[in-house]
């Protein structure tokens, strides 16, 4: 699906999610200015940055948790601000950093996905709702945890069935906010690789907020690195074209070495720890000492 | 899975009304007048004009019929609030609508508003005070927007403290006739003759219920916080504040027909939800049944353990339900 997209100027077939000018903020303080970009079908694109640049605050204006300041959002070429609540649900679906836990059933709550779908004065989920909520409830692993409640499970069991759930909204856009932020690495690679998968077969959207950048690189074919200091977009595009040592140096204020994974070919970036340089610094005083 | 689910509701329904019907039954026989069950359809039937006939109708099934009404707006209330407080302490009492329901009614009987508005005023000034203790509460936090912070519960036990000691206030200074009006209507009572009030809350709590069930699936996505209910196409600033009028509805009238009868709105829905789970299609109307036969089971008592004394209905519920609530934690975990 990638090479649907030029990366300079965008997309160039019509875009599932556009933002034009977005600015956002809580009360008095602005923290992001004049966001703008888009996403086209399939794509699967990551909101990279540091802890406060507003990766979260960006993901929340979009599922309209958080009203902008300024700018648009458009679904499809339709203003998000003009659609019902549960127009948007319908069309976009997120998946929170983590499920509150409840004492309700893991079938049950994954049901939840379809009530954005339910007619006016309908009662109960219709077969249809649950042939779709148990198809969902498959794919993600989840079938044989469905009588389980959701606050004796664990967090990573609880992860899928929040993948599940929002997949049981059906949507153009599945938005995922730091999925993987609460796993150990078993679990962290088994959601991405779902989420991957969800792209392939479902030919899903995916616009996902990863703290962890070589997780990023690998999976993702765009990358948005948001800058804190300038409050906007530092980069976007692929990952090899973001992920370079002078923009890490920059929003990061972090020195890493990126190299190219032996396996995947994706960049892949080390950390250079203080020490490290320390060391390097006096090898290179002493080689001038010597010289001299 | 849906037809298992039905069947599970339809028995759970089913047997909540049959205790309802078996504890007015009871409510009708016992009495300082005892009076046989087997009598009962005779009497009903024939016996007009008997002194039995008019203690089962003109005193006793107006109580059952208030109790249920009463019972069910607690229960009711008390649910929807815990709901979207997701808090298990929550109910119209600590949250001040009880405190700021009975200033109101406490207020009518200073100024005698019943004298130029007829009886409504009672009613109607509850759910003033009800109204206004949740709005403050709720402009007070507007800053945070988020119903779960703690911060909205304490301002409530707060403003509930401040109703409270107002209405003491004006016990004070006022008159010994209406002194005496308001120290009896706020022991908490379902000695209620008024027919105009019996059927405004008869009529009122029913009608909560049905707006309740409209917002039944919204009350689902909301037990997982207000952001995923918004995620799960929920408009949640349309639903909270429709939900906090009902409840405030539903309290003020309960309190002005009744005084303050605390703990039904904490601890019916408590247990509902320990036997039918979270799903407020179903925990609403189990709430509701469940909370109109505590009230009137505990008004059996109220009025015949020290016959032919009465004990305020407030006393035993509170007795009662701490007693059951305590020993119902204690067997298993709550949570919401």
């Amino acid at each position: 699906m990638s090479n649907l997209t030029d990366p300079i100027i965008g997309p160039v077939i019509d875009p599932v999610l556009e933002l034009e000018n977005i600015s956002l903020g809580y009360q008095e303080k602005r923290i992001l200015e004049n966001i703008s970009f888009s996403i086209t079908p399939g794509e699967f694109v990551s909101i990279i940055g540091p802890n406060g640049s507003g990766k979260t605050t960006l993901v929340k204006s979009i599922s309209r948790t958080l009203s902008p300041e300024t700018g648009f959002i458009r679904i499809k070429g339709i203003d998000i601000q003009g659609m019902s609540h549960k127009t948007l649900a319908r069309n976009i679906s997120v998946v929170m950093q983590s499920v509150d836990p409840v004492a309700m059933e893991v079938g049950d709550y994954v049901l939840l996905g379809r009530q954005p779908f339910f007619q006016k004065y309908q009662f109960f989920e219709t077969s249809k709702d649950v042939t779709i909520a148990r198809k969902y409830m498959e794919l993600t692993n989840t079938l044989e945890l469905s009588k389980s409640k959701i606050n004796q499970i664990s967090g990573g069991e609880r992860q899928l069935a929040s993948i599940a759930r929002a997949l049981t909204q059906e949507p153009l856009l599945l938005i995922l906010d730091e999925p993987t932020s609460h796993l150990d690495i078993t679990h962290q690679v088994q959601v991405l690789e779902l989420i991957r998968s969800l792209q392939q077969t479902l030919g899903l959207t995916i616009l996902v907020v990863l703290h962890d950048l070589n997780l990023a690189a690998e999976y993702s074919d765009r990358l948005i690195l948001l800058h804190k200091d300038k409050k906007n977009i530092y980069g976007i595009g692929t990952p090899e074209q973001v992920l370079t040592e002078s923009a890490i140096q920059e929003v990061y204020h972090t020195r890493v070495m990126v190299q190219k994974n032996p396996v995947s070919g994706k960049p892949c970036i080390f950390l250079v720890t203080q020490s490290e340089i320390e060391k390097d610094r006096k090898y290179e005083i002493g080689k001038i000492d010597h010289e001299k | 899975m849906k037809n298992a689910k039905l069947k599970r509701w339809g028995i759970i329904v089913l047997a909540l009304s049959i205790l309802l019907v078996l504890v007015s039954f009871l409510a009708l026989c016992l009495g300082s007048a005892g009076i046989e069950i087997k009598n009962i359809p005779g009497i009903l039937i024939h016996g007009k004009g008997t002194s039995d006939y008019s203690i089962l109708v003109g005193i006793r099934l107006p109580r059952i019929i208030l109790g249920l009404s009463i019972g069910g707006a607690l229960g009711l209330a008390g649910t929807m609030l815990q709901g979207m407080f997701k808090n298990p302490l929550v109910e119209p009492y600590t949250l001040g609508i009880s405190g700021g329901a009975s200033l109101g009614v406490c207020i009518n009987i200073m100024f005698k508003f019943y004298n130029q508005i007829g009886i409504i005023a009672y009613p109607l000034s509850g759910f003033a005070g009800a109204t206004l203790v949740i709005f403050l509460v709720y402009s007070l936090n507007s800053q945070t927007r988020h119903i779960r912070s703690n911060r909205m519960l304490l301002t409530g036990v707060m403003i509930s403290y401040v109703a409270s000691s107002l209405v003491m206030l004006l016990m004070a200074i006022s008159r010994t006739d209406d002194l005496q009006n308001i120290v009896l209507w706020i022991m908490g009572s379902l000695d209620e003759s008024n027919t105009t009030l019996i059927q405004l809350a008869l009529w009122g709590s029913l009608a909560g219920l049905v707006v309740s069930y409209f917002f039944c699936f919204d009350l689902n996505a909301l037990l997982l916080g207000e952001e995923e209910a918004t995620n799960l196409g929920v408009n949640t600033t349309r639903t909270k504040k429709w939900l906090f009028i009902t409840a405030s509805f539903l309290t003020g009238l309960s309190v002005s027909v009744a005084g303050i009868i605390m703990f039904v709105g904490l601890i019916v829905p408590h247990f509902m939800r320990m036997v039918t789970g979270p799903d407020h299609r179903i925990l609403l109307i189990s709430s509701y049944l469940a909370g109109a036969s505590f009230l009137i089971f505990s008004d059996i008592i109220a009025r015949t353990i020290i016959a032919p004394l009465e004990l305020p209905v407030g006393v035993i519920t509170g007795i009662i339900g701490g007693v059951i609530f305590i020993w119902a934690l204690s067997r298993k975990q709550v949570t919401l």
